[in-house]
């Protein structure tokens, strides 16, 4: 899977998100889409099982978390330190 | 964990030191033996309950229906309302014996050589109410009329955050205004609350301000939910400054809960559309600290003006 498949797969199994995650573009808004605070912790823990990683404490903030896109952003971020 | 023998700490030096030591030595509270666990004195219940009064005062035109609970709730409350999974680390479950004679026995005998008697006690379906109004939504399953409805709540809660700091008891009073209805009533009502404590607490001559605040939510996720929290402006707490260090403490809370009570308990407004809740709490034990703080430990010492609002 690419890094992209594998945020959506997370985002999708744990976003509980009102509308299936193929409907959405990487930029849409998730909070929009139905994801709720609890479930967001829940797809950053995910996150950082799946990647095997620590999102820093300044990342521990809903916009990390808004989109595909963002997530992604986070992602790279992490990857590349 | 072994049973907790508190050990005596050192106070001095801490910013609460002088005045704790006031509402002790003056009979104002008693010490228990655990940190945050106090007996009350009448003087102390007198100024409670004054404060009480007006709290219910600043809501006495909103027709809300009136209701209490008792201190514990069910688990199964606890369970659904997102609390476990919030605040593990602040709640309180009972637990009894359920044993046979052989094991009342060890269980004596542990007790007696102060060995861990945890394992000898099972938990019972109830745990202690961490806030007035978390009792309220299990009851409230179902479709809210039009305009939704408003409650008033008043009851012990249970935080096991032990200190010495006499501000932060584990066990203490809050009485709350709750509205279940729409977004924006539920909005209203939180902002139309922070200007009605303001108002009932500066008439106490408290130097009272709203602030943004966040609850303390367990953990790292617990540091994202606290940082969503406070991008939007969900908690706004009443905070005075207290001691001669002027330490800004929270006196009352207004809360937005989005659908958080709602979801868990099926609650919806008259459109059929998950409602939501905001409550406004005064944390009357705190009140009175404050003004003992503030005022004077000897409320019969306390200016008149203030005297005149909570004696009438």
């Amino acid at each position: 899977m690419t890094v992209n498949e594998t945020i959506r797969q997370v985002v999708a199994d744990h976003g509980r998100l009102a509308v299936p995650i193929e409907s959405l573009a990487d930029g849409d808004d998730l909070f929009a889409a139905g994801m709720t605070s609890h479930a967001s912790i829940n797809v950053m823990l995910a996150l950082e099982d799946a990647f095997d990683f620590e999102f820093p404490e300044k990342m521990l903030k809903k916009s990390t978390f808004e989109s595909v896109a963002s997530i992604s952003a986070g992602v790279a971020e992490l990857a590349g330190t | 964990m072994s049973p907790s023998t508190s050990e005596p700490t050192t106070t001095d030096g801490e910013p609460w030191a002088e005045f704790r030591r006031a509402l002790l030595d003056q009979g104002i509270l008693l010490e228990t033996g655990v940190d945050g666990i106090y007996g009350r004195s009448a003087t102390y219940e007198s100024v409670v309950e004054a404060v009480d009064a007006l709290a219910v005062s600043a809501g006495a035109d909103l027709g809300a229906v009136n209701l209490r609970f008792p201190p514990v709730m069910p688990w199964a409350t606890f369970e659904k309302n997102g609390y476990l999974e919030s605040f593990p680390d602040q709640m309180g479950s009972v637990h009894s014996f359920r044993g046979d004679e052989k094991l009342h026995a060890e269980l004596l005998r542990r007790t007696e050589a102060h060995e861990d008697r945890g394992p000898l006690l099972d938990a019972t379906d109830i745990v202690l109410c961490p806030a007035a109004c978390h009792a309220l939504y299990p009851t409230q399953s179902g479709t809210l009329p039009d305009g939704g409805r408003r409650f008033e709540i008043f009851g012990y809660c249970f935080r096991h955050e032990p200190s010495q700091d006499p501000f932060r008891m584990q066990s203490f009073r809050m009485h709350e205004f709750v509205y279940l209805g729409t977004p924006e009533g539920a909005r209203a009502h939180r902002d139309d609350w922070i200007t009605r404590g303001l108002d009932v607490l500066g008439r106490l001559d408290l130097e009272v301000e709203s602030v943004v605040a966040n609850d303390p939510f367990f953990g790292r996720p617990g540091r994202m939910l606290a940082a969503n929290q406070r991008s939007e402006e969900l908690k706004f707490e009443l905070v005075v400054p207290v001691f001669s260090a002027r330490r800004e403490t929270a006196i009352s809370s207004s809360n937005c809960h989005l659908d958080h009570f709602s979801r868990p308990f099926a609650i919806l407004t008259s459109d059929g559309e998950l409602a939501h809740s905001a409550c406004f709490g005064f944390g009357v034990d705190r009140i009175a600290l404050a003004l003992l703080d503030r005022h004077g430990t000897d409320p019969s010492r306390w200016p008149a003006a203030v005297r005149g609002v909570l004696w009438p």
